[in-house]
């Protein structure tokens, strides 16, 4: 009979609509803003500076390497390095800029870091109303705390801690065993003959 | 051509006219911004020319100044709904350039993803050729809850639902997250009951058997000497699928049909695609059964800093669209010298004027939406 | 299938006037390509294409490669007459190696299940001759590939069907995907945050004076 196909066909769609009012799985849609997605610890929006400790300017673990700078594919990050009274190069930007307007969000700053400086964060309502002062975001308003990081993705900043924690104390178990040898040959060798 | 409808001069005392009509580029039903222009004889299509161009953004020149890592993003934008296939083809290119291998268990891991990335593909196209015909989006958001659950699969394991940026030379950026693969087993597992539904709300519909058989037919050696691949060729009765020609990556391990159409006509483009999927799921659940562990990077592998010697390499793979292949040439730098992407979309459309002559313009419509292409490969 | 070297030998015996190159390719991968001169570059594509033993039916890539004039410093050594005697003399001269515009074509064999093949065509300079013949009446897939290499890369195909601009749009002036294109000042330019970073990376030292001091 003609139109069997279209009746078959609004059959599966009286199923979907009456059972979406019982089967969680039928109604895939959430009344934002009032509940929202809860995301995956692994997603990725843009990035943001760790610190360590409480001071967020002197706990910066960003040593101004510059490599997330080379790296960037759209070229949104702009970095100077911190200078002192001599001139010299201090382990420290003094300007870390990222455009947010230009970031892609491919998270290949965090990839490359060698000092687990900066990592992806996990914000996505950052809509305003300034396109020139809101997107353009300097190292004050990117960095945020160890701790910030542990809450937002908890198995990534274990695993952080635990690398860095392991470098440390390599570190300094090289350093003692250094300075145990560079003391052997500086005290006068013990005679055994008296 | 539809057989039997001759396109002959106008010699009543009518006087008729060709009409140009300009569709889109701002168009629901043209899949992007992209034009077609239409002179019409009355109903009748006489002439179609694709214009498009205006997604253009010289992805092959920025390739030539950012590092081979760099490009790696850029390649996710490309065809945008299958960002881990377009991944997955420049790596490929890239590992032939350099001769990276890649261990046992990132292969796996890239045929799952590649093929979750099939089956997201595939069902949008159903979503979106339906869409097209008219159904008023009710299959299409069907469709699209169905790709919900694979993509908050990709934002687990990669961090971004669609721009996943996850394939490295020499294997894959990070390893599954503890869950993950259970999961993907609940969704392989739950997803043959959404094609059987999604079946029998449309493959026996008599709107879209009346409007999609026997609309657009391509002959197989026009179809072969115009270079189309994917879906589109195999729907012409042409049994080549580089998972099976090439065997590229372990595909040879996996044992899985390649379904072929009879007619090449835009329902058996249509049902080809559902097919395909049943296959991608039997693929899936191959791969999950035997993924082993290991690690999941080339050991001599780099991803900053890679900088291939002077050579080049032709690279491609069986995406979901077609054959997109990559071809890089390098003088030793660290970005290629010609960076070239040969996106499956744009020589599908190649002989869309070919199939369009002689219908009318809904046929134009189905007939595009049939040929699935994304703007984001067609101009890159 | 043959070698590229056997593939070279069977074209040069099929077509005697013919000049075929074989151009090696050090990668791993080691698709070696056929430089062929584009005067028979149609009869050859033809007889791939047609050989029942090749039938190589399916031209899979076309790809435009911008090769610019290089300057190349050699030492060589010259006989110069100095202070009455003839001695020979080491001298540094720099020449110039002709640059040229190339279209590379891949191809496969569906059929057969065979390839790639891949065929080189270079023009004669980047200036004033740059057309090559084109290969769309062989291969259909060649259509809108070349179109975009003529719109990209400045390379006129002689027998292409409908040879106008793919991507740019038509009135377009110059090929953006040569080495040496500059853009044009004046495009539709909307101001964004990143021309000012922009401007402040051009500038040498920028941003220590404005910047806050070191906290």
């Amino acid at each position: 009979m003609l139109g069997t196909g279209i009746l078959k066909g609004l059959k599966e769609t009286a199923r979907n609509v009456i059972g979406s009012f019982r089967d969680k799985e039928r109604l895939p849609t959430v009344m934002y803003p009032e509940e929202k997605v809860k995301t995956k610890e692994n997603f990725r929006t843009f990035p943001f500076l760790v610190f360590d400790g409480n001071d967020a300017m002197l706990g910066l673990r960003c040593v101004s390497c510059r490599i997330c700078e080379k790296e960037c594919p759209p070229q949104c990050i702009f970095i100077i390095q911190e200078r002192d009274e001599n001139n010299k190069a201090v382990k420290h930007p003094r300007v870390f800029d990222i455009d947010f307007s230009v970031c892609m969000q491919c998270g290949i700053c965090a990839e490359v870091c060698p000092f687990d400086a900066i990592k992806m964060d996990n914000i996505y309502e950052l809509a305003g109303d300034d396109r020139f002062t809101g997107l353009l975001v300097d190292k004050h308003r990117l960095a945020k705390s160890n701790h910030y990081y542990h809450q937002i993705k908890p198995t990534e900043a274990d695993e952080v801690d635990s690398r860095l924690a392991e470098d440390r104390r390599k570190a300094e178990e090289a350093a003692k065993a250094k300075a145990a040898a560079a003391a052997a040959k500086a005290a006068p060798p013990s005679s055994t003959a008296t | 051509m539809i057989p039997g409808v001759t396109i002959e001069e106008k010699t009543d005392p009518l006087q008729g006219q060709i009409l140009e009509v300009s569709m889109g580029p701002h168009h629901p039903s043209t899949h992007g911004v992209f034009r077609m222009d239409v002179k019409l004889d009355g109903e009748r299509i006489v002439s179609l020319k694709p214009v498009f161009g205006y997604l253009h953004r010289n992805h092959e020149k920025i390739a030539e100044d950012v590092s081979y890592l760099g490009s790696i993003p850029y390649t996710d934008r490309l065809d945008y709904l299958c960002s881990l296939t377009n991944n997955w083809a420049y790596c490929l290119a890239v590992e032939k350039l350099t001769g990276f291998e890649v261990p046992e268990r990132a292969e796996y891991i890239r045929v799952i993803v590649g093929e979750l990335t099939r089956l997201v593909n595939h069902t949008c196209l159903m979503g979106f050729f339906v869409q097209d015909l008219g159904a008023m989006g009710t299959p299409l958001m069907y469709a699209f809850r169905e790709r919900e659950k694979i993509l908050d699969l990709f934002e687990g394991l990669t961090g971004a639902r669609m721009m996943c940026n996850y394939m490295r030379f020499g294997g894959v950026r990070c390893d599954l997250p503890s869950g993950w693969i259970d999961e993907v087993k609940k969704v392989v597992a739950a997803y043959p009951r959404f094609l059987d539904e999604f079946e029998s709300l449309l493959t026996q519909n008599e709107i879209l058997i009346a409007r999609s058989q026997g609309v657009g037919v391509l002959s197989k050696e026009l179809a072969i000497n115009a270079g189309i691949t994917g879906p589109c060729l195999r729907a012409c009765g042409v049994g080549h699928d580089l998972r099976k020609v090439d065997a590229y990556s372990i595909y040879s391990r996996f044992d899985f049909r390649v379904p072929i159409g009879a007619h090449g006509d835009c329902y058996d483009r249509f049902m080809i695609r559902l097919l395909e999927m049943r296959e991608s799921l039997k693929i899936l659940d191959q791969a999950i059964a035997a993924l082993p562990a290991g690690p999941i990077m080339d050991p001599k592998a780099k991803s900053r800093g890679v900088r291939p010697k002077a050579g080049e390499a032709y690279g491609r793979i069986e995406a979901p669209k077609g054959e997109l292949g990559f071809y890089l040439i390098s003088e030793g730098g660290p970005s290629p010298y010609r960076y070239r992407v040969r996106p499956p979309s744009l020589i599908n459309l190649t002989v869309l004027e070919d199939m369009c002559l002689g219908g009318t313009v809904a046929d134009a419509i189905a007939i595009l939406g049939s040929i699935d292409i994304v703007l984001g490969e067609v101009d890159r | 299938m043959e070698s590229a070297e056997q593939l070279r030998d069977r074209l040069i015996a099929a077509f005697p006037e013919a000049r075929v190159e074989v151009l090696t390719n050090p990668a791993p991968v080691a698709q070696h390509s056929l430089i062929l001169d584009p005067a028979h570059a149609a009869q050859i594509a033809t007889y791939l294409r047609d050989a029942p033993d090749l039938a190589f039916d399916y031209a899979s890539n076309v790809t435009g490669v911008d090769r610019p004039d290089r300057e190349i410093k050699e030492k060589i050594t010259i006989k110069e007459t100095v202070d009455g005697e003839e001695k020979e003399v080491a001298k540094e001269v720099t020449r110039t190696e002709p640059g040229y515009l190339e279209a590379v074509y891949h191809l496969y064999s569906m059929a057969k299940r065979h390839g790639p093949v891949i065929l080189r065509l270079r023009t004669e300079n980047r200036t004033d001759r740059v057309t090559l013949p084109s290969l769309t009446p062989v291969w259909r897939s060649c259509e809108f590939q070349e179109r975009e290499i003529y719109d990209l890369f400045g390379i006129v195909f002689e027998g292409h069907p409908d040879l106008r601009r793919l991507l740019m749009w038509d009135d377009f002036e110059g090929h953006p995907m040569r080495k040496d294109y500059v853009e044009p000042d004046d495009y539709e330019w909307e101001p964004t945050p990143h021309d000012a970073f922009l401007i402040k990376a051009k500038r040498p030292g920028t941003g220590e004076e404005a910047a806050p001091a070191a906290s």
